[in-house]
This record gives structure tokens, C-alpha cells and sequence, in this order.
């Protein structure tokens, strides 16, 4: 029979080995989908995770992953400062959306004035968006103790529903000829968050990401506020004894994480997406959730973590292209990763032994 | 001799890196009160456990009535006339009693028939309950009852009682030592658990000594001085703290008339609660566990604020202030449960220490940690308290329990405080460790710390406390100095027997 | 705009029907969190449900087998979330957050030939005379069998909580796992149990969207029903009569939003298709402050150590 018997302390070995057996897990396993699907797995798998780096296009592929990494690893971040400290903010797509409407209804507001000062302007608002988006969950979980998870996942559907209003309405581009969706920020160069070297995807986002990488670690490494959120997450009484006031937590995380998604909206919004449109989220705000998780709510894993995600939503579009392997195929890979991560998440915690009549 | 109730014999049972049970041997006559006497952590959980199907023997057999016996699981022991009183974690505090009595039983009775029950053996046994109260609202004598009685409801053969009078004030226990003796006149036996030596000699008929897992020595109570026994069960002489006679100075912490609600739902509100505690004075404050202790220790910790007179430190108020701001002030506590209030089992003893040190040890700058000063902080702990364990680097939860105890109370103490405040500070660790902590309390007051010292343990308090004040529903007995206090007059300040005639007096 | 194009009979038979995937959903969830799971995963196990149903009714042209394949796809998933929390134990918040992403690709792949289908039809309830009644006989008599089902699944529940000795240990295993563990129950069996009971319920909810509510299957039809259905149980207060109100008060808001805005209401469609998360978020606010019915081991892992 077997036995789980819980480590004197946790496994360091383990917590740095799981995301990277969890990887390899989801693709076997994911190679034993795409064969179900009658593709090859073994060319399924190389195309979502060879092509994109080293492939004939990769010159094409590898600042798609910059582009398509920079609003995981934004969201994630400010996902991952609540979740160290048990407060779940799983509404991350809703403050990506609101973030993207107020930073864009901001820019186009001065229209067609060329400015200097207008995308700093829409970056702010961006920023705005998504916190105040967010801090509708921490403020009624601080003054009434409502649920964060339902609220902040409500405003998402709410979130949506706005966005198709001002798509519709408030925001759409009056020389569009009756399509619905703003103006193109694109072309526009006061708004557009364009590359900052031709053809290196780097944008302001990336730069963003990378600031808030730092941010974050130092913050959890080396100072109280950091100190707080972790310990409130591993032992809340403790941290109420410590003097952590649960509430300033509760504004703090929540607050970081929908400036952080905002801002992703805002930079997706201005810049890879250009405008405004009823479909223009794409669940980064979800998938977040994965890459932080995978990361193991690490500043430095959830850069990695961001990469891996961004590999397979670019190697999915290259073999849906190539192989017709079905976009939900993907979705459907990236919740295995998750689940992989957590099952065995428990060799960190606890030891697995065979029990056995002997004594020790 | 007749032929045992229950014999076991040569029962091992080894968990990694321990030997709980190393080949244990001993008969439990038929009616007989039959108690085992060890420290904590010397194996009589474990031991239990084994008899009640809970845990499986590694090897070794127990024979019951003549029979082969080896219970796979509790519902096997009860079918075969065991019935087990808990210590802890066996009541459901949102159910009702009938119904935690229902869910201990195999073939439990209509509700309305089981209530009927329920009050006819109540009455038996002088144990008065009514089967439709929510278990959460009683007190902690009258949760022992629904323990009891519905060990009674199952007529058992042998009863097993693990601590059962950790939770009684001295009137409630002599009434549960009446029922324990009624129930042996009708032939029931008793597996008498207790660390308590005075009660083993006035209930027990024999008694088996455990330590470190093995049998060292059997006796009769009544005809061995509890030194002896203590003797046996610590295996050393043990050491009394030294205590000089002090002078106590001005008035450090007041307390008046503070009533506040408890946070949790099941907790007790505090009411109209007033004391002092002079520098250099040790306050005892005793009590049956749930009658507010929690909400006394976050009170004065500030993980529950008040109105600001209603607590003052050297006549500042300090009411309103968070734990932060009374730990600068130089009030520090540390509280009952060890693992996850007064430390994060997960985290290293170094961020532990940061935890309420950071403050008075100036571990941090403008909210920048200063890691290296932290670890030395831990580092000079483990080393003063003499704490267990390979480095600072290790997590919290990987002591023992006595170990992380001397951590936790040494982290306090080592930061000097001008007001301490401690609860349980010696609960389930070993004797040398309490001793040690005792001696470090005692140590601080006499320095000029006011210390305030809540615990369940009465003979830790009158060895430690100059005053003695008892907590009862919420409610604190004026103090009154410890010298010449007699058991009946600490009883009484605890309530009495709750919610029973209390004949003597 | 023309509000008297709202027939009242037709909006209270319809009320029930929009009601009843979350009814089912939220009973399903009331028995896991009894037990002391928090499941988040109910939006995942209902969208495989309903595209399990829809599969198999499309396929054999009987919605019996669909509603049954329904709630054997939601009580598979929510085997997974049975792995991860039960023997991994895993955290459950983030598990459930798991099984629902995973739920949302997995039925979306699953569903790829069948948008657009139109499945085979469940007969109505028929009862001559009674059907017939003018007002009260298509309220009460002239729904499909799986409504009934709902209604009588919240009396079992209900009755099964209260008087039964499954209902008492499955109270004790939530309210507090170390006890019961004590006292020989089996805490993580008892769990397994109501999780699957959970998945099967919130499957037939979701089958009951795509079978007989649209009846059609889209991508992510389920659309935020699962997460309403979870904060339905707090609503409740883990009361199942309370969860059967809770339901047809929201079944009324989605009913009413989508005759007002076929009435063509002066208000635009978006704000009316948010009320119902809106009202969601409303009730929940208001509702948050009274906890007295949650299982006191909701949530926690549970490891026997002995």
C-alpha cells in the first residue's frame, strides 16, 4: 500500500523539479491527445514547441514570444502577490479588459491630436481601468466579507459586455462604415505602443514585465510588504499576530494585480491589437492564472512559465495552420499543464513510501 | 487473579524516525480502574490508538476476554465493548448532542427515542444534559458529558479516558470520579490516561509507566508516593524553578472594564474584566479551557482592539493599538497554539523570528528586511534556549513540540519585554523543556517584567504566580495572592462545577 | 417598445426553465460543500455535461441516454478534481480553477462537429386535464421530466440532509474531517462520494442548457451559470429549499432581461444581458455577513496522520 508521509520541511529539489516534470508530462500526455485526434504526436509536439524557436520561420516566431509572453507574465505577476497570500483574484481577464476600454477611451479622447503626452496619459488610464475594476472585489471583501473569487469572476462577464457596449457605441470608430470596433491606435502615432527596435516584438509591455518582475522580487525577498503577503498565505492567524492588517493586504494585492492586468490590456490594446473590438480579450487573464501557478508564484518562474505558455499558444497557431490541429486542442493542452503541476506539487510537501510490516 | 479483561502483549508500533510504542505489555482487570501514567510524548496516545482500531500494531497482539482481538478499525473496537473519551477532536461543534452521541454509535435509536435515552442515563450518572443544545455553546465540562455519555450509551466493557480532567475545574472532577466509581462497581473497567499523579492515586487501582515508548515499571497507586512515580515516569530527578522573593514595583499593565465580543463564532465575549500587574509580579490566570482565554491573549497581543482606556501600558492607553505598536511599546506575548498563531509551520525558524522581532530587534529598515541580522537574531535563540534542531534554515514545523515552544517563548523573551504575556506556555512539552521555560519566566519577572501567565495547569501556576486570578465564562476572579490559596478556594473562583448542584462546600 | 408582449404565463413557465440548470448545479454543489469540498470546478463539470448530452442524444436520438451520458461526463471530470484534491491534495481553489479551464477546452474540442446541430427534442409532461388548466396547467404540468427532476433532487437532498444517518456523517465529515476520522468514518470515501454527485448534477445542468433550454451546442455556452450556481450555495446558506428560491429568483432575472430586450427596452442590450452577474454580485454583498451554515472544514486538506 502506498503512503504519503508528510516532509519535516518542504522540498526544495521538488519545488524547483515539478513545473518542469509537469511540462514534460503534459506533453506525452498531449501527444497521446493529438494521436487520439489522428495526427502525429511526435511532429505535434515538435511543432508547437521547435518550430517556433528554431524553425525555417523562427525570425518571424521569436518576437511573437515577447508579444504574446509580456501580458502572461503582467497578469501573472499581480495574480501571483494575491495567491502567495490566499486572496484569489481569478477576475484578471475583466480588469485586461477594462484596463484596455479606459487607456484606449483616454488616447482616442484627443484625437486627432499628435502629443507627446498621450500615450504616457493612456498608460495611466490603463492603469486606472484595471484597479479600479479590481478594487470593486477588494473593497466589498474588506467592508462586507463577500467571496473575491465570485465577484472578480461576475465582472469579467460584466467586463465583456461593457467592452461589446463600447464597441458598439461610445468608442466606435465613426469612419468605420458601420463595423463595430474603435479606431485603429496602430496608425496613429501619438497612441501606438509600437516596437521599440523594428522586429524585436519588444514593446513597452515587455519593458513593463520586466520592471514589475523586479518589483515583485524584491518586494517578496526583501521587505515586509512581501514578507506579509507570504506569510499571511501561509498562516493567516500568525500574520495577524505579526501585526498584518488583512485589509490593507486585501487593497494592496488586488489593487497590484488589476494595475498590472490593465496595463497589459492597455499595451495589448495599443499596440498588437490596435483597437478596440468585441472580441479583442482572448483570455490572457485566464491562462495567467496557469503561468502563475506554473511558475510557482515566483518572480523569475513566472518569466519562464510566461515563455512556455506563449510557446504553446504560437506553436498552436503554427500547427493549426500546418497539421489542422484544433485551436481547442491547445486550450485543452494548457489546462493539462495545470493539472500535472498540481498533482505533483505533492512530492514538495510529502514524501510517498511504501508501507511496509518493518521497523524503522 | 481472574482471567484479564484485556491483555496485551509485546505491542510495537514505529513511525519514522520514532519508536511510539516499543514492545508494550500489560492486563487491564475485569473492574478495574487501571491508569497509564506518562509524559507527553512518551507513547500513550499511540497505545491507545492500537486498543481502539484507529492504529494497527507493527507487531505484537492483544487478547480480549481470551480472545484474540485486533480491531481494523474504531467501529470493530466498539462492537467489541471498547468506548473511547477523546482529549480533543471528537465533537462537531454545529450538530446538536444527540446527534454527535448518534454519530458515535453503530445502531443509534430514533432521534426522539435516543433524546429519552440520553436524559435517563444523564440522570444515572448525575451528568445533566439536554440532548438538543448546540455542542458548540457548552462549556468545556459539559462537552466532556456528551463524551461520556455517549461512551455509556454503547455499555461498555473497558472505558478509555485520555486526560479527561485537563478540562475540569477541581468540583467537576470530583463528580466525574463519583461516576467513574459507580461505573466500576457495575463491573465496567477504566484505561485511566493521565500525566496528573495526585488523581491516579486517589481513582486508579494499578498503574502502568511509560516512557519513551516503553513499559518501565508498574505499581499500585495508593501505596506509592507520587515522587516515585514521578520519578519513573520522567527517569530523572526533576528540578523545581527557583523563585526569590521579589518586590514589585509600579503598576505596568491596567486593565478595566473591558468587555468585548469574541471574533469567532463559536469563542467566549470577555465581560467587565479588570486587573493589574505590577512590575516584577507574575499574574497567574487560570481557567477551564474555553472560557476566554484566546480572547484574553488577543486583547493584550492587539490582534483584538479595544477602546483605548480600557487597556493601559504604564498608564499610556494602548486600546486602539495593533500587535506592531505594542510590541515597540514593550509588550510582548506569545500564544497557545504554537504551530500556525505563534509561528508559520512552513517557514524557517529565521523567518520566525522576523515575525514578531522585527520591531524591537530592528530587523528591518524603512520595510527593507536585513536578512543577515534576522538569521543571528534565530541563531541567538536557539542557542540561549537551547532549541533543538539542525540550524535557522530549518521550517518551523519540523521541531518538536517542545522545541518550537522554547523557540516561540524564547523569541519573547530575549527581547526584553516590559510586559509578557503568555498562554499554555508549557502545554504538551516535556518536563526538562517546561522547566527551562518556567525558569525563563521566572528569570524576567525578576528582572522587572510584569509577566501575565494564562494556563490550565494549576500546579504550573501556583509555581510560578504571585497572584492567581481564574477565567470563568468570559468573566475574571478578582486576584488574590497566591500564597496559602487552597484547591477549593481556586475551584470555586473557576465557576465551580458548571451547571451542577455542588454538594460539598 | 411593447412590454405587452410579455405574456405572464409564458414568463413564469420560462422563469422555471432558466432556473433549472442552476438548480441543478447548485444542489449538486450544496452536497460537495455539506461535505467540506469547495468545488470551483462546477462551470467546467456543466459545459462537459452539456456537451456530453448533446453528443450522445445527437448520436442515439434519445435525450434519456443524453441526460445520462451527461451526468456520468460531469461525474468523470470531476474525477480529476477527486485526483488532485483527494489524493494529491491539492488546494482547492486553485483545482477547481483547473478543472473548469480544463472543462472549457476539453468540451469545446469534444463539440467541434456538432455546432450547429439541432438535437432530438424531450417529450413535455402531459397529463390530460391537468395540462390543460388554464394558467396554473402550464406552469405546474407542462415541463419536460428533468425539471421535475431538479425539484425532486432538492427534496432528497433536503430530506437525505436532515433525516437520514448518510446525511448526519456526511455533516460531521464537513463540519469538522478530524472527528469523524476518529470516530471511523471514512472522511476522504464519504468526500469522493459527494464530489461525483456533484459532477453528475452539475453535468445534467449543463445538458439541460444545451438540450432543452437553447437547445443547441456553442462554444462556452454555459456562459457563468456554474459560478452563479456557486454563489447560489451561499446564497443559501447551504440550505437546500433556500437554493430552489435562490434559483428561480435568478431564473426570473435572466427570463425577464430577455424579454425586455425582445420587447426592445430603451435600455441597450449589453446592460440588461449584465444584470443577472450584477444581481449576482448584489446578493452576494448582502448575504456575505450571515456564514452560520458553512461546514467549519470547507476548504481545509485533509491528511490522516496517525
Amino acid at each position: 500500500m502506498i503512503v504519503l508521509e508528510k516532509r519535516p520541511q518542504p522540498s526544495q529539489t521538488w519545488s524547483m523539479a515539478t513545473p518542469v516534470v509537469a511540462v514534460l508530462a503534459t506533453m506525452f500526455f498531449g501527444g497521446v491527445l493529438f494521436a487520439a485526434l489522428g495526427k502525429n504526436p511526435i511532429e505535434a509536439i515538435m511543432t508547437i514547441f521547435w518550430e517556433p524557436l528554431f524553425g525555417e520561420f523562427s525570425f518571424y516566431y521569436r518576437p511573437q514570444l515577447l508579444i504574446k509572453g509580456a501580458p502572461l507574465v503582467l497578469i501573472a505577476i499581480g495574480l501571483s502577490l494575491g495567491f502567495r497570500a490566499g486572496i484569489w483574484n481569478i477576475g484578471a481577464e475583466g480588469q485586461y479588459i477594462m484596463g484596455a476600454i479606459v487607456g484606449a477611451g483616454v488616447g482616442l479622447a484627443f484625437y486627432p491630436l499628435e502629443a507627446w503626452y498621450i500615450f504616457p496619459l493612456m498608460v495611466i488610464g490603463g492603469a486606472f481601468g484595471g484597479w479600479i475594476w479590481a478594487m470593486i472585489p477588494a473593497i466589498l471583501k474588506v467592508r462586507f466579507g463577500t467571496n473575491e473569487i465570485l465577484v472578480s469572476l461576475m465582472l469579467v462577464y460584466v467586463a465583456e459586455q461593457m467592452l461589446a457596449s463600447v464597441s458598439l457605441g461610445l468608442l466606435k470608430n465613426p469612419e468605420g462604415y458601420g463595423f463595430p470596433g474603435s479606431r485603429n491606435l496602430q496608425s496613429w502615432d501619438s497612441a501606438h505602443n509600437a516596437e521599440l527596435f523594428a522586429g524585436s516584438g519588444m514593446h513597452w509591455g515587455v519593458v513593463t514585465a520586466l520592471i514589475a518582475v523586479i518589483f515583485a522580487y524584491v518586494l517578496l525577498n526583501r521587505h515586509m510588504l512581501g514578507f506579509h503577503i507570504r506569510l499571511t498565505g501561509e498562516a493567516p492567524r500568525a500574520a495577524k499576530f505579526a501585526g498584518v492588517n488583512p485589509a490593507r493586504l486585501i487593497l494592496f494585492c488586488l489593487g497590484a494585480a488589476g494595475v498590472l492586468a490593465g496595463l497589459a490590456g492597455l499595451f495589448e490594446v495599443a499596440g498588437p491589437a490596435g483597437q478596440i473590438t468585441i472580441d479583442f480579450n482572448v483570455g490572457y487573464g485566464f491562462t495567467a492564472i496557469i503561468v502563475a501557478f506554473l511558475g510557482r508564484l515566483h518572480p523569475v518562474g513566472i518569466v519562464l512559465a510566461g515563455g512556455v505558455m506563449a510557446l504553446t499558444y504560437i506553436g498552436g497557431d503554427i500547427a493549426q495552420s500546418n497539421l489542422g490541429l484544433p485551436s481547442a486542442a491547445i486550450q485543452v493542452f494548457q489546462g493539462m499543464l495545470l493539472f500535472f503541476l498540481l498533482a505533483l506539487d505533492l512530492l514538495t510537501n510529502y514524501r510517498i513510501r511504501l508501507a511496509s510490516k518493518e521497523v524503522a | 487473579m481472574t482471567t484479564p479483561l484485556l491483555s496485551l502483549q509485546g505491542l510495537t508500533k514505529a513511525y519514522p524516525g520514532v519508536v511510539a510504542n516499543d514492545t508494550v505489555s500489560f492486563d487491564i482487570g475485569q473492574g478495574e480502574v487501571h491508569a497509564l501514567l506518562g509524559e507527553n510524548g512518551a507513547g500513550k496516545s499511540t497505545l491507545v490508538k492500537m486498543i481502539y482500531g484507529l492504529v494497527k500494531p507493527d507487531s505484537g497482539k492483544m487478547v480480549l476476554n481470551g480472545q484474540a482481538f485486533a480491531p481494523t478499525e474504531p467501529r470493530a473496537a466498539r462492537a467489541d465493548g471498547i468506548a473511547m473519551v477523546f482529549q480533543h477532536f471528537s465533537l462537531f461543534d454545529a450538530l446538536n448532542v444527540a446527534e454527535n452521541i448518534a454519530l458515535g454509535m453503530e445502531n443509534p435509536p430514533k432521534m426522539g427515542d435516543l433524546a429519552a435515552r440520553i436524559r435517563e442515563v444523564s440522570e444515572t450518572y448525575g451528568l445533566p444534559l439536554d440532548p438538543f443544545r448546540t455542542v458548540g455553546d457548552l462549556s468545556a465540562g459539559e462537552r466532556q458529558r456528551v463524551e461520556i455519555i455517549r461512551c455509556l450509551l454503547q455499555d461498555p466493557k473497558l472505558l478509555i479516558m485520555d486526560e479527561p480532567t485537563s478540562v475540569l475545574t477541581p468540583q467537576e472532577v470530583d463528580i466525574l470520579f463519583e461516576t467513574l466509581q459507580k461505573l466500576r462497581s457495575e463491573g465496567t473497567s477504566i484505561l485511566y490516561i493521565s500525566h496528573k499523579l495526585e488523581e491516579i492515586r486517589t481513582l486508579c487501582d494499578h498503574a502502568t509507566i511509560l516512557r519513551l515508548g516503553k513499559n518501565v515499571g508498574e505499581c499500585t497507586p495508593a501505596e506509592t508516593s507520587a515522587r516515585d512515580m514521578a520519578e519513573m515516569m520522567v527517569g530523572t530527578t526533576l528540578q523545581t524553578p527557583e523563585r526569590s522573593g521579589r518586590d514589585f514595583g509600579e503598576v505596568s499593565l491596567d486593565i478595566s472594564g473591558l468587555s468585548v465580543p469574541s471574533p469567532s463564532e463559536f469563542g467566549t465575549a470577555l465581560r467587565n474584566l479588570h486587573l493589574t500587574v505590577r512590575r516584577g509580579e507574575v499574574l497567574g490566570v487560570g481557567g477551564v479551557a474555553g472560557n476566554g482565554q484566546d480572547e484574553l491573549l488577543g486583547v493584550l497581543s492587539g490582534e483584538i482592539t479595544t477602546a483605548p482606556d480600557a487597556v493601559k501600558m504604564k498608564g499610556q492607553p494602548i486600546g486602539k493599538l495593533g500587535p506592531t505598536a505594542r510590541r515597540k511599546l514593550g509588550l510582548l506575548s506569545a500564544p497557545e497554539e504554537r504551530l500556525g498563531h505563534a509561528a508559520a509551520p512552513d517557514m524557517s525558524l529565521t523567518e520566525n523570528a522576523l515575525l514578531t522581532g522585527s520591531v524591537r530587534e530592528g530587523l528591518e529598515s524603512n520595510g527593507f528586511l536585513k536578512w543577515g541580522e534576522t538569521q543571528s537574531f534565530a541563531e541567538r535563540i536557539i542557542k540561549e534556549f537551547d532549541v533543538r534542531t539542525p540550524g535557522p534554515d530549518n521550517a518551523a514545523r519540523s521541531l518538536s513540540g517542545g522545541n518550537l515552544q522554547k523557540f516561540v517563548i524564547g523569541r519573547e523573551v530575549l527581547q526584553n519585554p516590559d510586559v509578557l504575556v503568555v498562554n499554555q506556555p508549557t502545554w504538551g512539552v516535556d518536563a526538562a523543556a517546561a522547566a527551562s521555560i518556567r525558569q525563563a519566566i521566572l528569570d524576567l519577572a525578576a528582572k522587572g517584567t510584569a509577566v501575565v501567565c494564562i494556563s490550565q495547569d494549576l500546579d504550573e501556576l501556583m509555581e510560578i504566580s504571585d497572584s492567581f486570578a481564574a477565567l470563568n465564562e468570559g468573566r475574571l476572579s478578582a486576584p488574590r495572592e497566591t500564597t496559602g490559596l487552597t484547591v477549593d478556594e481556586i475551584g470555586l473562583m473557576m465557576g465551580g462545577a458548571h451547571g451542577m448542584e455542588v454538594a460539598h462546600v | 417598445m411593447d412590454l405587452s408582449a410579455i405574456n405572464p404565463v409564458l414568463l413564469i413557465a420560462s422563469l422555471m426553465v432558466a432556473a433549472t440548470p442552476i438548480l441543478l448545479a447548485a444542489i449538486g454543489e450544496l452536497v460537495v460543500e455539506k461535505a467540506g469540498v469547495l468545488n470551483l470546478g462546477v462551470e467546467g463539470m456543466m459545459i462537459v455535461g452539456a456537451i456530453s448530452g448533446f453528443a450522445i442524444t445527437v448520436e442515439s436520438g434519445s435525450p434519456w441516454l443524453g441526460f445520462l451520458a451527461s451526468a456520468i461526463g460531469g461525474a468523470l471530470l470531476s474525477l480529476l478534481f477527486v485526483l488532485l484534491t483527494q489524493v494529491a491534495l491539492a488546494n482547492q481553489v486553485a483545482s477547481g480553477l483547473a478543472l473548469t479551464l480544463f472543462g472549457l477546452g476539453f468540451s469545446s474540442l469534444m463539440g467541434q462537429s456538432y455546432v450547429g446541430i439541432k438535437p432530438p427534442q424531450m417529450g413535455k409532461l402531459d397529463i390530460p386535464f391537468l395540462t390543460d388548466l388554464p394558467f396554473i396547467g402550464p406552469i405546474l404540468f407542462g415541463h419536460d421530466p428533468i425539471l421535475y427532476l431538479g425539484i425532486a433532487l432538492t427534496a432528497a437532498v433536503w430530506a437525505l440532509l436532515k433525516y437520514t444517518r448518510v446525511g448526519l456523517v456526511l455533516r460531521a465529515v464537513g463540519e469538522n474531517h478530524d472527528a469523524a476520522h476518529a470516530l471511523g468514518y471514512k472522511v476522504v470515501r464519504i468526500r469522493i462520494m459527494a464530489i461525483m454527485f456533484g459532477g453528475a448534477c452539475a453535468g445534467l445542468g449543463g445538458a439541460y442548457i444545451s438540450l432543452i433550454r437553447v437547445p443547441q451546442w456553442t462554444e462556452g455556452m454555459t456562459a457563468g451559470v456554474g459560478w452563479i450556481a456557486l454563489a447560489l450555495v451561499v446564497f443559501a446558506s447551504w440550505k437546500p429549499w433556500r437554493a430552489l428560491l435562490g434559483a428561480y429568483l435568478f431564473g426570473g432575472v435572466t427570463v425577464v432581461q430577455l424579454n425586455l430586450q425582445a420587447a426592445g427596452v430603451a435600455i441597450p442590450v449589453e446592460y440588461l444581458a449584465m444584470s443577472p452577474y450584477l444581481i449576482t454580485i448584489i446578493v452576494l454583498v448582502f448575504l456575505s455577513r450571515d456564514k452560520s451554515g458553512a461546514p467549519a472544514s470547507l476548504g481545509r486538506i485533509f491528511h490522516a496522520t496517525h
